[in-house]
């Protein structure tokens, strides 16, 4: 067997757009699914009856469903009910409630960590409920969970893969497409995997570096 | 036009049903099998042994399945080996499951703590007699929680084989969907399938891991 890489590189530019396409992704569902977990964990944790059933429905309906039946749902599903996306808004939409679904359960954690007199220090201190939560609560619990936080956003990065079936132009997207070009499939697919390995170690160095830095301090 | 009843759709999702079901057995057994090979080389075959070993975990960790499953549909075809969707699925699912297992049981093993080894080393027992009698029994009960747990993730996974057209319930929700012009019922249906197979084992995963916290306290 004969392996020509320099076909698949050849189309450097279309593999560029794709390993763009899957950083960006990640970066808005990063943002916008860990605001998601720590509402939800809030709500898991103090909100009313109701609405921690709400939220424990929407978590375990996410977790124990696989994520490339979530992206079909909203993406061809929706439609019928009369939601129409593009399909980056709907890659957008299934990461966000994944990883909001993982992140409410890992952020829960650290807050059922936190001690009770710390938060009856808190409270003596005559700090309201928000900021007893923003000031005291979380900033430790996201601590105590920073790891267990980056390895689901690395999870979630790899599952954008699957995204690339409803034709969103990110990584796997582009090898799918090099490959029906010049029929180097084992080729463009090892290309990519090396680029998503790549990323993951990458991702994992930033938010190791980004954590202690803007969410929890030192 | 021909009119699908939600029963008709149902009956034939799970027909697949059971591939899917069939796959993720073959997953979890021969990746356990895998794993547990490897957790032996890498706790016996010495510190290159142990690196090797846990290259090949962040290999399988650090890479979609999805990518993975492509790699073995073409993969092995090119040592002039005609694959079928379920031979690609079955390899790449193994050998996912296993790196996952075996880094599992890996922490499993390791929280065992060093007096063990070192009391049953100075009872001179061999590295099998040690591992059969003092730390397997602890370590195993350790692992059932996580492993129950583990399978969830390995059913779940079982849906990105029908991308290499391996049909299983995810591809025969689209096929069905594509007939019937009813993508709204027909993808509920497969979520409310795979949250049945699901939702119990990862619920007897959670009560498993309550019990075990239970004992130690």
């Amino acid at each position: 067997m004969e392996f020509d890489f320099g076909a698949v590189l050849v189309d450097w530019r279309l593999l560029a757009k794709g390993v763009a396409w899957t950083v960006g992704l990640t970066a808005i569902a990063t943002v916008i699914g860990m605001a998601v977990g720590v509402a939800c964990a809030w709500a898991r944790a103090s909100g009313p009856a109701w609405l921690r059933w709400v939220v424990g429905s929407y978590v375990e309906l996410i977790r124990n469903t696989p994520f490339i039946v979530q992206l079909f749902f909203i993406f061809f599903g929706l439609p019928a009910a009369g939601i129409k996306l593009t399909p980056e808004t709907a890659s957008i939409i299934a990461m966000v409630m994944n990883l909001g679904a993982y992140s409410t359960e890992i952020i829960r954690a650290g807050i059922e960590a936190t001690p009770k007199g710390q938060i009856e220090a808190a409270v003596s201190l005559a700090l309201d409920k928000v900021q007893v939560f923003t000031r005291v609560v979380l900033p430790p619990a996201l601590k105590k969970v920073w790891p267990a936080m980056v390895s689901q956003i690395i999870i979630v990065m790899l599952g954008s893969a699957v995204c690339g079936q409803i034709s969103t132009e990110e990584l796997s997207y582009a090898a799918n497409l090099i490959q029906s070009r010049n029929f180097r499939a084992f080729e463009a697919f090892i290309v990519a995997t090396l680029l998503y390995l790549a990323l993951a170690v990458a991702l994992r160095r930033l938010l190791n570096w980004v954590g202690p830095r803007f969410f929890f301090g030192r | 036009m021909v009119d699908f009843s939600l029963w008709d759709i149902l009956r034939n999702l799970l027909m697949a049903l059971r591939w899917t079901v069939v796959l993720s057995l073959i997953a979890f057994v021969g990746g356990g099998l895998v794993g547990a090979l490897l957790l032996f080389l890498r706790l016996r075959g010495g510190s290159a042994m142990g690196r090797a070993v846990g290259l090949y975990v962040q290999l399988f960790q650090g890479t979609p399945l999805l990518m993975q499953l492509f790699l073995a549909y073409f993969g092995i075809a090119l040592f002039g080996i005609d694959v079928s969707a379920w031979t690609a699925a079955s390899v790449a699912l193994t050998l996912y499951t296993s790196a996952f297992l075996t880094e599992i049981w890996r922490g499993c093993v390791a929280s065992i703590p060093k007096g063990q080894w070192e009391a049953s080393g100075s009872l001179a027992l061999s590295f099998s007699e040690q591992m059969r009698h003092v730390i397997l029994p602890q370590a195993v009960k350790i692992a059932i929680a996580p492993t129950v747990g583990f399978l969830v993730q390995v059913i779940k996974g079982t849906a990105l084989a029908s991308v290499i057209g391996f049909v299983e319930l995810t591809k025969a929700g689209s096929m069905i969907s594509n007939a019937t012009f009813k993508p709204f019922v027909v993808f509920s249906c497969v979520a409310l399938l795979y949250f049945v197979l699901c939702f119990p084992v990862s619920l007897y995963a959670k009560n498993l891991e309550r019990k075990s916290h239970g004992r130690r306290a």
